[in-house]
């Protein structure tokens, strides 16, 4: 181990704490996103640079950086390494876009201070590696979400907030479990608490419930910055991994595979935007765990770098959705809607990242599923064919949804529908990051191929 | 390091790769050219491309080199796994890529004045330029993952063309419908490819294939795995060709504009599957049980088609299914092995039905300018007493013809509906477990909503 040469990621929690303050002191809706786009941009600053630093490190042969401030405390709970150095910039830029994006007619429902409260929570779980402080970071990231959930109970969050609530509370009970199971030195009932609660976290099947009912019940926004880092899955690489015996991980593959396939055509059948896109995200994030539950170094890698495409595409995705209902309000399925000559870039954009999150070809999707494919096709060929099959159909209901939200009729409107400055930023950002990743994918494939084998290597050493 | 032949060679895929990354961006950013700008675009890049495929097909023909490979590198490359950009010239791509350049040039001038002030100008160049990105990447692949690559792009331009005039409703479901047939139809190929790499270690054709020229070559697969993956590019072909069960979607596509429907579905996309059969001919003939699929399934497809193009009423879904026709005879020669008259074959039967098609819009006109010459009117030989009375059978087949042979109505019914009635039984069973847990007793009412897809 060895330190950086400057704090950066207790500076950047430290800096999304505090920005969270900063906003919620503003009056003013306008000062107020200033203020968090700031923070925003800051932190991700922050996250780079200890990127670079970690870069810089890693070429003296060191594994794993610490942050030197968490070092001096006795207890080195920031860290990077090769596995969580490419997640913490995903995550901010993650949020930088969700706050940057933003419709302006839905700032008052959609709370800037607590999502940089969450993006704290997601950098402060994402750079530790100590799995009881990753248990307690969990729980406290539910946290936000709840609160969004409970202020908007007058606007029909009721039956949302329920569902969430008793999921999250079986979450959190399972977490506690595990905890003191792992103390008690049972561990095999400790690994089963917490591969429940990342089960519950991930949304694989049957807990799943509370996905669709959060993202219906809160602003898509929050849905997006609680969900789209799968934090649960860096928790199951740290907490379950390496401890868990091969059958158990088969059966976690098994079942996130037949929660990929499930999603896939539950989002065929919706009859709302939101529900569809949280069954679209449900699946990608499945196939990720399929990756993550395999034994094999391709799949693994395919499963890591499929995490950060799906999660940008799926961003991406699900602001075009936002930014759609902030035109024209609640998106139904039930019939089609019109209007590609209105927002002719949103509409190339709504297909370009859902393509992308499917792994269509010249973007950075097809990377990550290709390799997803074929590694798990050497580990477990039955699960390679399903994670083909879950990708054609989520193909299907992406193009389902691109042509009941722009095509079909004449959408006649007296409003300019086309997109904001910042909408294009976001959306072209998400883009560029997307297309250039597919047609030069090899520089990242190597940074998450060695993710893959330092996993493989924690699994030895826990064995050993 | 490249000599000048790989250049002329990257030039040949790179000219519409340019065309399609330009139109792309522009329509990324909003920043849609003029149409005088796009059709001087669309020009060069094809005189570009044009001209260093003559001077490509010069060099192999006076140099007697029967395949040229050009090796982009990797894309790619990890311990034990590899992905390989590489491009094949040979015997099988030159002249279904000569073929494909010089109908994007007819179809494109034509479509410069054909689309003119149509508001979906841009668009069109842009799926166009996608389509023909996605033709060359197919023909030209030297491994399987390159090929699926292309035969993304080509399904997906394809679908996006049917729905071209997508202010209407038909058009949009017809595009949806062609988008799903072609995803099942490409995860056949995922599959087929991920198997191949799985069992050979590689995609590269040069070893799966063999090094010799085409439509030479021998496969080191075994006998299973060869009937394995071969009925899987048969399913992949029989998808993209339309040939049985898929037919249905043929007629559909003729929704797009007619420039489109000219050259993808009566030209090339319908040809794509015939062209991956023979360029897997090896696979084919290693399995006696593939052949035979093969032939069976083209003599079943060019069957159908012929009796349901007799019942057509419109220009283009008559010339469709001749077209189908046609491939399922080129799909029976591949299983008989007869490699070169399949591709003769297919070579002849493209320019004709491109013809066809181009000038299926001026019929009308054609028509009334020969009644206008004659002085009379042409009378239609169906009006005529001996086809007054007809026989049982003859109108059964006409029936089943009038139909499509009932494909689509089996597809929906046996496939697609139950499939979608468990996920809907699924939906209604999560509401309920929700309602229940958090003590509601309502639904919402765009819950239970029926959808307008669902209607149709």
């Amino acid at each position: 181990m060895n330190a950086f040469h400057f704090p950066w990621l207790l500076a950047s929690i430290t800096v999304a704490m505090g920005g969270a303050a900063w906003v919620r002191q503003q009056q003013d809706t306008a000062r107020a996103y200033i203020a968090a786009v700031i923070s925003a941009i800051v932190v991700l600053l922050l996250v780079c640079a200890a990127e670079v630093d970690f870069r810089l490190v890693e070429q003296l042969g060191v594994a794993v950086a610490v942050d030197p401030l968490s070092r001096w405390l006795g207890w080195p709970i920031l860290a990077l390494d090769a596995l969580n150095s490419l997640l913490l910039p995903y995550a901010a830029l993650l949020s930088l876009l969700l706050l940057v994006a933003a419709p302006r007619v839905k700032m008052k429902q959609f709370s800037l201070a607590r999502t940089l409260v969450s993006e704290a929570i997601v950098l402060a779980t994402l750079s530790c590696r100590e799995p009881s402080l990753i248990a307690a970071l969990l729980i406290g990231g539910i946290l936000p979400t709840w609160l969004e959930l409970r202020s908007r109970i007058n606007f029909g969050s009721g039956q949302g907030l329920r569902v969430f609530s008793a999921y999250m509370a079986v979450c959190i009970a399972s977490l506690v479990l595990g905890g003191a199971f792992a103390e008690t030195a049972s561990m095999g009932m400790g690994m089963w608490c917490v591969a429940t609660a990342i089960l519950i976290r991930q949304g694989l099947v049957p807990f799943h419930s509370w996905v669709p009912e959060l993202f219906e019940a809160a602003t898509l926004g929050t849905a997006l910055a609680f969900v789209a880092p799968m934090v649960s899955a860096y928790a199951l690489i740290r907490m379950v991994v390496p401890v868990a015996p091969d059958w158990f991980l088969h059966g976690f593959g098994v079942l996130a595979m037949f929660t990929a396939l499930y999603s896939a055509g539950m989002a065929l059948v919706q009859r709302d935007a939101r529900r569809l896109f949280c069954y679209l995200l449900m699946s990608h994030s499945a196939l990720v765990c399929v990756g993550l539950g395999s034994r094999n170094a391709i799949a693994l890698t395919g499963g890591l770098c499929l995490w950060l495409s799906s999660g940008l595409a799926l961003t991406g995705f699900g602001l075009t959705i936002w930014w759609l209902e902030a035109r024209r309000g609640r998106l139904s399925l039930t019939g089609l809607h019109g209007g590609y000559e209105h927002t002719p870039q949103l509409a190339v954009c709504f297909l370009l990242t859902g393509l992308g999150s499917v792994g269509f070809p010249g973007t950075l999707g097809f990377v990550g599923a290709e390799l997803m494919v074929d590694g798990s096709v050497q580990a477990y060929p039955v699960i390679g064919l399903g994670v083909v099959f879950a990708a054609a159909l989520n193909g299907i209901a992406v193009v389902q949804a691109y042509f009941t939200l722009f095509t079909g009729r004449h959408h006649v409107s007296m409003l300019n529908l086309r997109m904001r400055v910042r909408e294009r930023i976001a959306i072209l950002v998400l883009a560029a990051l997307l297309l250039i990743g597919g047609l030069f994918p090899q520089s990242l494939i190597i940074s998450r191929y060695t993710a893959a084998t330092t996993i493989f290597n924690d699994e030895a050493m826990h064995a050993d | 390091m490249f000599d000048l032949t790989d250049w002329i060679c990257l030039l040949v895929a790179g000219a519409p790769t340019g065309l399609f990354l330009w139109l792309g961006l522009c329509s990324l950013l909003d920043r849609v050219p003029s149409e005088r700008a796009m059709a001087t675009a669309v020009r060069v890049a094809l005189g570009c491309g044009s001209v260093a495929l003559l001077t490509l097909a010069v060099v192999m023909w006076s140099g007697s080199m029967p395949r040229l490979t050009l090796a982009l590198g990797h894309w790619l490359s990890l311990p034990h796994y590899d992905f390989t950009v590489k491009l094949l010239f040979d015997w099988l791509a030159m002249p279904f890529i000569l073929l494909a350049y010089m109908l994007c040039i007819t179809v494109g001038a034509f479509a410069l004045r054909y689309m003119h002030r149509e508001p979906g100008y841009n668009r069109f160049f842009v799926m166009y330029a996608m389509f023909m990105v996605g033709v060359m990447i197919t023909a030209l692949a030297g491994t399987i993952e390159v090929l699926f690559a292309g035969w993304e792009l080509v399904g997906l331009s394809s679908a996006l063309l049917v729905s071209f005039f997508h202010e209407r409703a038909a058009p949009v479901y017809n595009g949806l419908r062609i988008w799903s047939v072609y995803r099942a139809s490409d995860a056949a190929l995922l599959v087929a490819a991920v198997l191949l790499h799985h069992w050979s270690g590689t995609g590269d054709f040069d070893v799966l294939l063999g090094r010799q020229p085409w439509p030479h070559g021998h496969t080191p697969l075994t006998d299973v795995h060869a009937t394995i993956v071969g009925l899987l590019f048969l399913v992949a072909a029989a998808g993209k060709s339309g040939l049985v069960p898929f037919s249905g979607w043929l007629p559909r596509a003729m929704e797009g504009p007619t420039p489109s429907s000219a050259v993808f579905y009566g030209a090339l996309s319908i040809h794509l599957g015939a062209f991956l059969l023979l360029r897997a001919g090896p696979i084919v003939q290693r399995s006696p049980w593939v052949a035979a699929a093969v032939m069976l399934l083209g003599l079943l497809t060019a069957v159908h088609a012929m009796l349901t193009g007799r019942a057509q009423t419109d220009i283009k879904s008559a010339l469709a299914y001749a077209s189908l026709t046609q491939v399922g005879i080129i799909v029976v020669e591949i299983g008989l092995g007869l490699r070169w008259v399949a591709l003769v074959h297919l070579i002849g039967h493209v320019c004709v039905r491109t013809l066809q098609f181009l000038r299926a819009p001026s019929l009308l006109h054609d028509r009334h300018q020969l009644e206008n010459a004659l002085g009379t009117h042409l009378h239609d030989h169906l009006d005529s007493p001996r086809h007054a009375r007809v026989s049982p059978v003859n109108a059964w087949l006409y029936r089943l013809a009038l139909e499509r042979g009932y494909l689509d109505a089996c597809l929906t019914l046996y496939v697609v509906e139950p499939l979608l009635n468990v996920f809907r039984c699924c939906d209604r069973l999560e509401r309920y477990w929700t309602t229940f847990l958090s003590g509601r007793r309502q639904h919402r009412a765009r819950d239970i909503a029926p959808t307008e897809i669902d209607t149709v």
